[in-house]
């Protein structure tokens, strides 16, 4: 069996699965947050039961309208707020967590072999860590609240095979941008997705939960790493226990639907262009697109390692004018520990705004809003229409670097061409 | 949910993704008869109106692709489609739709074989969608029965309490 197929064998107490089986998986983890939580509630109330299965099982972080940017969100905080109370759950309020994707693993919530469900899409990232783990809707946490239990259908795997030392300022995201772009947004509909090889085996944890994050971005059920040493390193102080991470390796002769090679060596920064997350193209290629705002943030890209990157391209540089730079660490720990090394000097000195963590404008409900005819270019995860503001804007997504060059220059800009221009 | 449904089609293209369909600054509106009059917003500001009498809604493919939000079906819902077909969907958006009582179908071929304004009949116990209009019939795969039950029981909550109470 290949690593999905091994954690849900165990989740639902068999010595084996198979693609297309349907089991009944229990469930590790179950994560919900400010605008999918609320509904949850109601439809738990609605099932009548009184106490959720298991309350240290439930976590609810606050991140999307955070802080409250409208009485209606206060409204749907306060709820939440209650509810983690009532039930005795682990609760991230404001200030105290961030990115729900980034707060899970920091805390220790996600431990290898675990299932984990989210309502949110990219729950998925977390399979960066050997969890399964898969985002699912507000009524569907409801029953998992009250049963601990949910169904899945066990999903064939496309092993994505990755070799090739990345050139400087292309980044795991640039790989991902480039996966997408070759599979297309359902290539991996009902899915898994397997990444492997040295590139993968090589990647910072940071780099694994980019790459993973975005797998539903390809449809895929989850996308998973194989734990290692790395993921060792991280878990450490983090988990109380990083369990016996042989066991949840592929077999040899694990199965595969297919498997996809992909060589980083010659990559170049890659862009996906409105409005559709497979329209992806080198930077070198897209031609002159003029931007009015940079943001560097979300949970694809808003890590320690994704602001190091950008602080070291726009240091000693500008924000070009008309241009506004938003830079949004995805957690109080990215936050610290960003300030402590001084990157917040250097994009305030560049004339860029920091804002708290939290899921910021990529999903345009709460700040850093586009007015009809504004072009963002974005480290974030999605470009659809209307998705950062108005119908009428464009999105563009990149690297933290391609982010931070094209706010330097206002308009789409590969990294490295800025500094030869310099 | 009814066996047999017969409504009006309203066709859309490939790819309908969740923040076209209810999209992020509506996501803080908790009453699914206010989130219904944003249903669609991305693409058509009329569709809530056009919708109101009730509508099958064809799509291409990966349709509701994107987001987890419960918000999206569930403004399609409210406004007024009693079924989306589509020559597939995104797993998420497929389990949502059921789990509020949305029936989805996946029909491979439905959008060639569709226009906006053609009257379609569906008969979900023979898994049968006939297109009144041009007489193209399909038959779709069946979902599994306990799919079926959540459909029948008007959602995953309703199924879940007629289950607790046996």
């Amino acid at each position: 069996m290949n690593i999905t197929e091994k954690i849900l064998a165990k989740a639902s107490g068999k010595s084996e699965v198979h693609p297309g089986e349907i089991v009944d998986a229990n469930v590790d983890i179950v994560m919900v947050h400010d605008l999918t939580g609320p509904l949850a509630v109601e439809s738990f109330k609605k099932i009548g039961t009184l106490k959720v299965w298991d309350h240290k099982k439930v976590v609810v972080i606050l991140d999307h309208q955070v802080p409250a940017e409208s009485i209606k969100a206060a409204e749907l905080h306060k709820t939440m707020r209650q509810f983690a109370k009532d039930q005795n759950l682990t609760f991230y309020d404001v200030g105290r967590g961030g990115i729900c994707h980034q707060v899970m693993p920091e805390k220790g919530h996600v431990v290898p072999g675990n299932v984990i469900v989210g309502a949110d899409s990219h729950t998925c990232t977390y399979g960066a860590f050997g969890a399964f783990a898969t985002g699912i809707g507000s009524t569907e946490a409801a029953a998992v609240f009250a049963t601990g239990k949910i169904w899945f259908r066990v999903p064939p795997t496309i092993k994505v095979n990755v070799k090739g030392k990345f050139k400087k300022y292309v980044t795991p995201k640039d790989l991902i941008l480039n996966i997408i772009g070759k599979l297309s947004t359902d290539g991996a509909t009902y899915k898994a997705a397997e990444f492997t090889g040295p590139t993968i085996k090589d990647m910072s944890i940071a780099g694994r939960m980019t790459v993973c994050n975005m797998a539903v971005e390809m449809g895929a059920k989850n996308g998973i790493i194989a734990p290692d040493e790395t993921t060792r390193q991280f878990l450490e102080g983090r988990v109380k226990k990083v369990p016996d991470l042989k066991a949840l390796q592929s077999d040899e002769d694990a199965e595969y639907e297919r498997t996809v090679e992909f060589d980083v060596a010659k990559m170049e920064s890659q862009v996906a262009c409105p409005s559709s997350v497979d329209n992806v193209k080198p930077v070198s290629e897209v031609g002159d697109v003029p931007i009015e705002q940079a943001f560097i943030g979300s949970c694809t890209n808003g890590r320690l390692e994704d602001l190091q990157l950008a602080a070291q391209v726009i240091k000693g540089r500008k924000v070009k004018d008309g241009v506004r730079a938003l830079v949004i660490p995805a957690s109080q720990e990215v936050w610290r520990q960003a300030m402590q090394e001084g990157l917040f000097e250097i994009f305030t000195d560049a004339g860029a705004i920091i804002c708290g963590s939290a899921c910021g404008p990529c999903l345009g409900g709460h700040i850093g809003l586009l007015a009809a005819g504004e072009t963002c270019v974005s480290s974030s995860n999605r470009n659809f229409i209307g998705r950062m503001g108005s119908t009428q804007a464009k999105v563009y997504l990149a690297s933290p670097a391609t982010v931070a060059a094209s706010a330097v220059t206002g308009k789409l800009t590969d990294p490295t061409k800025l500094e030869a221009k310099a | 949910m009814q066996n047999k449904i017969k409504a009006k089609a309203i066709k859309f293209g490939g790819n309908i993704d969740t923040d076209v369909i209810l999209p992020g600054q509506y996501m803080t509106l908790v009453d699914p008869n206010e989130l219904a009059k944003h249903a669609l917003a991305g693409l058509d500001v009329e569709f809530p109106k056009k919708a109101q009498k009730g509508v099958i809604l064809i799509g291409g493919k990966n349709f509701g692709c994107g987001s987890s939000r419960e918000q999206a079906p569930l403004a399609l819902k409210y406004s007024g489609v009693k079924c989306v077909i589509a020559e597939s969907f995104a797993r998420i958006f497929f389990r949502n739709a059921i789990n509020i009582g949305l029936p989805v179908i996946e029909c491979k071929g439905i959008s060639s074989a569709v226009e906006t304004g053609d009257e379609l009949a569906v008969d979900f116990e023979v898994g049968k969608v006939e297109n009144l209009s041009n007489g193209k019939k399909f038959q779709v795969e069946k979902l599994p029965t306990f799919i079926m039950e959540i459909l029948t029981d008007g959602g995953l909550i309703e199924n879940l309490r007629r289950k607790m109470k046996k």
